[in-house]
């Protein structure tokens, strides 16, 4: 049997006899035009895995949380009316006339207790939220961006401009991370988008290590050089043909950073260089519980104000390293690299 | 390229790395609008212009940047870094004071992460997807995730307040006696999870991996006891991937000391890092950074050199 198909001729193979499939098989004539992305491929993998999507439940409840803790007002304008947390996280309850005093137990009004200051625990981890996540996405996805430019150009052009901007990125490695976002608060002062900077100046030489490998391998396959035949500029050939397919371990990093990221402005926080004192940011607010964890009124350890705090920075980091962890599976990145791990400071 | 040879043209291309940290660490603090002189005018509006000038003569603040480099680099060079403003002091020997104890807090980690570390890793690497492996798995992640500050202000809370197992504050004894070893249990084990998370996780890796290779059929073939497959065989050659990434670690510890320091009250320098932060105590904070940096250039080219030693595959180039 031989089936003549243009100039090619295919022996053995009968065209017939593939009408007739395995009755059990669920194919069907509509399925086999079907495509899937490597995303919806991957999103398809990380919705079957069951940590990874409780990791993301979790995240998406404390961003919600977060965002509806207390209304938002921009320019004026009342855009989210909700409050969710009971108290204002600043006030100092018996300034308000409430019959509150400092460090009272967890107890239904105040679910987490009262601080030494008097104010409501629970209202202010809800709301310290805010701060957190928000340092943590806006920095992840400053420091992404300028990593995968940074490390395209590198090893796309490679030779002596690599090898300079490379010597560059050994320097930024000799140092800890937290050690240089000391430095750069010592120079710019406390505050929201000083830590923002703090961690973003040299944040992204990680990923720019990481894609300049992935841009190395990738730019030997032929695609590329049928791109540049076709007269394609440079510009075009590294963001429309490399970087795509380079792109994965990058995303992987990037999710895994996050933590990292919250966990180094807490300890930023923690250390008294984040946040003005009396800020309802996670780190800060263990700070101000550090000289009173000893004693407590009336020799009770009020075990409260650093529970709650450090429990909610350490849910999200874990939460936030189980969707990495599920990415990291679904787009199978790990092909022989070790991504590093988020946490570490 | 010959080993002798790879670790010649290894130290060699090292020294300008080094001279690159100190650039950087000087243009970090340096580089910034202001320097103390415009604070102290700022604050001061009597000081006129030529007493200005006058003070920047006097701290070598009157040159251009490279000049006020090549002053710092050359003192530095000669052993001078400067002064502590705070305690009148000289930065030199304020950081010899305070090194011992940083040095001793990271070894204790270092030590609580291998002995976590290395038999964990190796039960999750022979007993691969069973609970105990699942296990350590949700303890690598955990210990990744767990703020150390807070790990260390749980610890308080539990051994020492609870439990009064521990006074919380290391009383003011010399270091090296007996005595101090106590002290010094929980600031290890915080400053340790954190990396014993990450070498555990490269150990399971690196024996599954080698688990996998010819010469354990072979050494099982010719009929040796598991165990010794496993723990002269296996472990050998997993060991070799530790020390690439012994270098990381070490940074990790360094940047661990910052913070464990703060919470335990442990008089060392990731402490005094902190407090020149806040004192801007410039001279301090370039001595500490360059400090690190170099001794992380060095770890990296131990760890380099180490490697080459142990595993005679590895190709020079």
């Amino acid at each position: 049997m031989s089936t003549e198909r243009g100039r090619i001729r295919i022996t053995g193979f009968d065209a017939d006899r593939v009408e007739s499939r395995e009755p059990l098989s669920d194919w069907t004539e509509e399925r086999d035009t079907e495509t899937e992305s490597r995303w919806e491929r991957a999103w398809g993998e990380f919705r079957d895995n069951r940590s990874a999507m409780l990791g993301l439940y979790i995240v998406a409840l404390m961003g919600i949380l977060a965002v509806f803790a207390r209304p938002v007002t921009i320019a004026g304008v009342t855009v989210q009316p909700f409050s969710l947390a009971p108290y204002d996280p600043s006030a100092i309850l018996y300034v308000q006339g409430l019959d509150v005093s400092a460090y009272e137990a967890p107890s239904l009004a105040h679910p987490f207790g009262t601080d030494g200051s008097a104010r409501d625990v629970f209202s202010r981890v809800l709301y310290g939220g805010r701060f957190s996540l928000s340092i943590g996405f806006i920095v992840v996805s400053i420091t992404a961006a300028i990593g995968l430019v940074y490390g395209a150009i590198a090893g796309y052009y490679g030779g002596r401009i690599d090898e300079v901007m490379m010597r560059l990125l050994d320097l930024i490695f000799a140092f800890p991370g937290l050690l240089l976002a000391l430095i750069i608060v010592a120079v710019l002062g406390k505050g929201y988008w000083e830590l923002v900077l703090a961690f973003t100046v040299f944040g992204w030489a990680g990923y720019a290590r990481l894609i300049r490998g992935e841009i190395l391998k990738v730019k030997e396959n032929e695609y590329v050089m049928a791109a540049k035949a076709l007269g394609a500029r440079d510009r075009r050939v590294i963001f429309r043909h490399v970087v795509p397919n380079a792109i994965a371990p990058l995303v992987v990093q990037a999710s895994l950073s996050i933590g990292t990221v919250v966990i180094g402005v807490a300890a930023l926080g923690f250390l008294g260089l984040g946040l003005p004192p009396g800020s309802a940011e996670w780190g800060t607010m263990l700070d101000a519980t550090r000289e009173t964890i000893v004693q407590g009124p009336g020799g009770t350890i009020p075990w409260w104000v650093t529970v709650f705090p450090g429990g909610a920075i350490f849910l999200f980091v874990m939460s936030m390293n189980l969707i990495g962890d599920g990415i990291n599976d679904a787009l199978n990145a790990q092909e022989g690299t070790d991504v590093a791990t988020g946490g570490e400071v | 390229m010959g080993l002798r040879r790879f670790i010649a043209v290894r130290v060699l291309t090292t020294i300008p790395i080094l001279f690159g940290v100190s650039v950087f660490t000087f243009a970090m603090v340096h580089l910034t609008p202001g320097d103390p002189i415009d604070q102290l005018v700022a604050l001061n509006p009597q000081i006129s212009a030529a007493e200005e000038a006058a003070i920047r003569a006097r701290y070598g603040l009157d040159g251009p940047v490279w000049q006020q480099y090549f002053t710092w680099i050359t003192n530095v060079l000669q052993g001078d870094f400067g002064t502590v403003i705070n305690v009148d002091q000289p930065v030199g020997p304020y950081i010899m004071d305070r090194l011992p104890q940083t040095i001793a807090l990271g070894l204790f980690g270092w030590v609580i992460a291998l002995l976590i570390a290395i038999p964990t890793g190796i039960y999750a690497a022979v007993n691969k997807d069973t609970l105990g492996d699942d296990l350590s798995r949700v303890f690598a992640l955990s210990g990744i995730s767990l703020p150390n500050f807070w790990l260390g202000l749980m610890l308080i809370l539990v051994f020492a307040l609870w439990l009064d197992l521990w006074p919380v504050l290391a009383p003011n004894k010399p270091l090296f006696s007996p005595a101090m070893l106590k002290y010094l249990v929980l600031p290890g084990v915080t400053i340790g999870t954190a990396s014993s998370a990450t070498l555990m996780r490269v150990m399971r890796s690196s024996m599954a991996e080698e688990m996998n290779k010819e010469y354990v059929t072979a050494a099982r073939a010719k009929g040796l006891p598991e165990r010794t497959v496993v723990l002269k065989h296996v472990l050998r050659n997993s060991l070799i991937s530790v020390t690439t990434i012994a270098a990381f670690l070490t940074a990790s510890i360094f940047a661990g000391a910052v913070v464990v320091e703060s919470v335990f009250a442990w008089p060392g320098l990731g402490r005094a890092f902190v407090k020149a932060i806040s004192g801007r105590e410039v001279d301090l904070i370039m001595a500490i950074t360059l400090f690190t940096g170099v001794t992380i250039i060095l770890a990296n080219l131990l760890a380099d050199i180490v490697y080459a030693l142990l595993d005679p595959r590895i190709r020079y180039d």
